[in-house]
């Protein structure tokens, strides 16, 4: 990364801020949707990762004071959140054989900017920048519009994960309570491009191989733009030879490959644009209808869906019990807090910008200087720092979560 | 114990045929989603004898999923068992005693249920099993008491009115798969009718974007309607298990079912014996000789008795619990007690006379009926050695590699490649391993003509290892006989 700041991450820093700044009243209202504790967040499994490395699994609490207390006591790198168990996750080991499984928790997503290393030229592995986040941004749209129109979720809460990626957790009652087969569907629903050595191959998403489902025609012609404006313009991913003959590789139409490659090999400072171009007019030579043009349009389709369609670490989500980390926590080779991120304002959004634990801590100590407080430790010590707006966030979401629980049970209640 | 959803009054037309037609079935359905427990006096021999024909047939459709058996070639073994072992009519075959073919199939199914409650994975193999014979048969209903069937139930689903369709057809029709031919596609979706449930009912329509989804909705197609009835099947099938799991801990005092139901949970580790189990006769009608085993061992005897006798040679000595497995298997292959006083006294050759005769006579005289009780001892079947860590069946208990060792020493002059492991130990990690035997018996019998996936012959999974030997002797006796007749001509 360009400013190289010293990253301080080391156990006093980190203890300070679990001490004086997480927001662990928050993160409880929010994994436990009402005020008094429910098995969602007493019987919820967190597991912390000491320094060195230590695993410590199966922890439970009845209340955020507890998790606060075990939190500073144990001073982990970071912890991370499972599901709510049948029994208290504390008490596994004397649960009677059987009696101890996964029931509940949110439904989670993992978009991670590694899987985009094909098609970005901006950075590459851990490196991120702004304008390799418009990926995430994207994909962020584009899941988020899906999620909630498709399946027809409302308590979205996106989470940066500190470094180069994002996290989404959905918190409504039914996605809380799907099984995993439920869950393996509806990322297949979402998964178009599938991660690993695949992800170079054709897209095989058609039905009949002829026309896209109706879900991921609305997609492709919202990520038109984007693809233009990103892939195109912004990231140029065309102009290298690497970077066309990938695009080459998506064209089923040997003739127009053939014609194309040796354009672009004559003339290789064509920029992406033009060779955008260059297969837009290779597609219109075919007469309006004939079967030429119309694969060469689906490929076109395709290629979009290729560069900018969410690329979803699958496995996170398909599973239950599977442990994610917690918002709020620290990346420990960044320094930044993972703060929830508004899905409206994604294209603000600069990962660059997110607050490092050492800076909340010195604007903590300038705001306690006058008037020489005697630094005590209250709940609220976050408020007079940047993570204020964040927190904020997480809390009007939860509120709004717990009104709509508190409403359910209101109608439950009068149905008697 | 069990709650079961009220059936709805008959209200309409089809219904009320129904009752004129039929009406004198306790059962008025072929198909049936258990909704009720038998709530009758059964015997215990009834108990056990419904439950092990269902799970023969549960048995070998799981394992027919380790096999790679496609959908019709289980479907064909499938029914071939279920006509064997649990027919089920239609309700116009008038002839047959309908309903007491439903009752065996009701009571089976509640015998099994509190068999294989009892741990997360017994449930969800039983579930998958149960689902898939639900499938089949509900393939195989005809199609007015299919409809009946479903009339029957509140599957909850709500119709799509035409103005909804039409609002929808843009995205209804995007999502319909059909003829690769646009119009023959259209003019079906035209015709077809649509219901809409919760998404979640309908998991595998989603995943594979078969259905069209508005905010949690599914506008499933009728022709895709099975999804929903099978969906809702396992996921009924799967809740009432574990209220079954929960109460189960008051039947544990019925001491006569528990043996039953322990045995039968272990029916799904090793198939289930069928002539094999319980017979302690001879299965062999020709006389064998002691200095024949050897022969016999190398080429007829499935790994757990070709290692013992293996062991037996190598060590000239084999242990109690060794001898004990090996003996009866000895018996029922055919070898007389002469006979086997002969074999045992040759094989521990380091013995003394005195020590032979004091010490071990006795047993092998034991186990043939002649001594003590005087209990016609049945040989081990695949269950038995399952569960017998102490000379018990190789494919569990030895380690990968000793697993492979063994089976390339013993059988690869009988056409065992090392190319055939890789499939056999994953079948074997599995926890197949009556498959992996069947697998091993079905390449070293090749050049019989045992194809992949026909078993011993006639599609039985190995249960019983003189099972595997017979058989394997019955090959060869056929072989040699047309060789010989070969040569006469
Ligand atoms: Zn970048």
């Amino acid at each position: 990364m360009a400013n190289a700041v010293p990253v301080d991450t080391s156990p006093e820093v980190m203890l300070a801020f679990y001490r004086r700044l997480y927001p662990f009243k928050s993160i409880f209202n929010w994994l436990n949707h009402e005020h008094a504790p429910t098995r969602l967040f007493t019987h919820r499994e967190f597991a912390f990762t000491l320094q060195g490395d230590v695993y410590l699994r199966y922890n439970s609490f009845n209340n955020a004071d507890e998790l606060k207390k075990q939190v500073c006591q144990l001073n982990p790198t970071r912890f991370e959140i499972g599901p709510v168990y049948s029994a208290r996750p504390k008490d596994k080991k004397t649960a009677r054989p059987g009696m101890f499984n996964p029931l509940k928790r949110e439904l989670v997503f993992d978009i991670d900017m590694t899987d985009y290393d094909p098609v970005r030229t901006c950075c590459s592995g851990a490196d991120i920048c702004r304008r390799c986040w418009a990926f995430i941004s994207a994909a962020v749209q584009v899941l988020h519009t899906s999620i909630r129109e498709q399946f027809g979720y409302e308590n979205l809460l996106w989470v940066y994960s500190g470094r180069r990626g994002i996290h989404l957790w959905i918190s409504d009652e039914e996605a809380m309570g799907l099984t995993d087969d439920q869950r393996k569907a509806l990322v297949n629903w979402m998964t178009v491009i599938h991660g690993g050595s695949e992800s170079s191959k054709r897209l095989n998403v058609r039905l009949n191989g002829r026309h896209l489902p109706p879900s991921l025609q609305t997609a492709v012609e919202h990520l038109a733009t984007i693809f233009s404006e990103l892939v195109l313009s912004d990231q140029d991913v065309f102009a290298s030879q690497e970077g066309y003959e990938a695009l080459l590789e998506q064209i089923p139409d040997s003739e127009v490959v053939s014609k194309l490659r040796t354009k672009w090999n004559a003339d290789p400072s064509r920029s992406s644009e033009d060779k955008w171009l260059d297969l837009k007019s290779q597609a219109k030579k075919y007469e309006k209808g004939s079967a030429q043009r119309a694969t060469l349009t689906a490929a076109m389709e395709d290629i979009i869906l290729h560069y900018t369609y969410p690329r979803i670490d699958a496995e996170v989500s398909k599973h239950r019990n599977h442990l994610l980390k917690a918002p709020f926590c620290v990346h420990p080779k960044t320094g930044r807090v993972c703060v929830p991120v508004d899905p409206q304002r994604m294209d603000e959004f600069d990962p660059e910008s997110v607050p490092t634990v050492g800076q909340l801590l010195k604007e903590l100590d300038t705001a306690s200087k006058p008037g020489g407080a005697e630094g005590g430790v209250h709940h609220s010590d976050w408020e007079r720092t940047s993570l204020k707006p964040y927190v904020d966030m997480l809390d009007k979401h939860s509120l709004r979560l717990m009104e709509q629980v508190r409403l359910e049970k209101r109608g439950k209640d009068v149905s008697w | 114990m069990f709650k079961g959803t009220e059936r709805k009054p008959f209200h309409d037309d089809k219904d009320l045929v129904q009752v004129t037609n039929h009406g004198s079935l306790r059962y008025p359905h072929r198909l049936n989603f258990y909704d009720r427990p038998p709530l009758y006096d059964v015997t215990v021999e009834e108990f056990e004898t419904c439950a092990l024909d269902r799970l023969r047939i549960l048995a070998e459709i799981e394992s027919s999923a380790a096999r790679n058996r496609t959908w019709e070639e289980l479907k064909t073994v499938t029914n071939a068992q279920c006509s064997n072992y649990l027919p089920l009519h239609a309700t116009s075959a008038r002839t047959v005693e309908r309903d007491s073919e439903r009752r065996k199939d009701h009571l089976g199914h509640f015998v099994l249920r509190l068999a294989f409650c009892r741990s997360e994975d017994l449930r969800r193999r039983f579930i998958k099993a149960e689902t898939t014979l639900f499938k089949i048969r509900y393939d195989a209903d005809d199609n007015a008491e299919r409809e009946m069937f479903l009339s029957s139930r509140d599957f909850d689903w709500m119709p799509v009115d035409s103005a909804e369709k039409s609002k929808y057809r843009k995205e209804l029709l995007g999502s319909y798969q059909g003829a690769r031919n646009e119009s023959v596609r259209e003019q079906a979706f035209e015709a077809e009718k649509y219901y809409k449930v919760k998404w979640t009912r309908v998991p595998d329509l989603v995943e594979k974007r078969k259905v069209f989804l508005k905010a949690g909705w599914a506008y499933v197609p009728a022709k895709e309607q099975s999804s929903i009835v099978f969906q809702e099947f396992e996921v009924h099938l799967a809740k009432a298990l574990e209220l079954t799991a929960r109460s189960l801990p008051r039947l544990d005092e019925d001491t006569r079912l528990v043996p039953i139901l322990d045995n039968l949970s272990q029916g799904f580790l090793a198939g289930v014996p069928s002539q094999w189990a319980g017979s302690g006769e001879a299965i062999n009608s020709d006389d064998i000789k002691a200095e024949m085993v050897d022969d016999l061992a190398k080429k007829h005897f499935p790994i757990c008795m070709r290692s013992m006798h293996d062991n037996l040679r190598r060590d000239h000595h084999l242990k109690h619990l060794g001898r004990l497995h090996y003996g009866l298997f000895l018996k029922v292959l055919g070898l007389s007690i002469e006979e086997a006083v002969v074999f045992w006294r040759k094989s521990f050759d380091r013995l003394t006379d005195d020590k032979f005769n004091k010490e071990y006579k006795y047993n092998i005289r034991h186990s043939y009926g002649l001594e003590g009780k005087r209990a016609n001892y049945a040989a081990k079947s695949c269950q038995q050695l399952l569960t017998s860590s102490d000379h018990g069946c190789p494919y569990r208990y030895y380690s990968p590699e000793n697993l492979q060792t063994a089976l390339l020493s013993a059988y690869s002059s009988r056409g065992l490649t090392s190319a055939d492991l890789s499939e056999i130990m994953s079948t074997v990690k599995a926890t197949h391993y009556h498959v992996a035997c069947t697998r091993v018996f079905e390449i070293t019998h090749s050049s019989f003509g045992i194809k992949k996936g026909a078993g011993t012959g006639d599609d039985e999974s190995v249960t019983h290892p003189n099972q595997y030997a017979a058989k394997s002797m019955e090959l060869y006796k056929v072989q040699q006989n047309s060789a010989e007749a070969m040569v006469v001509e």
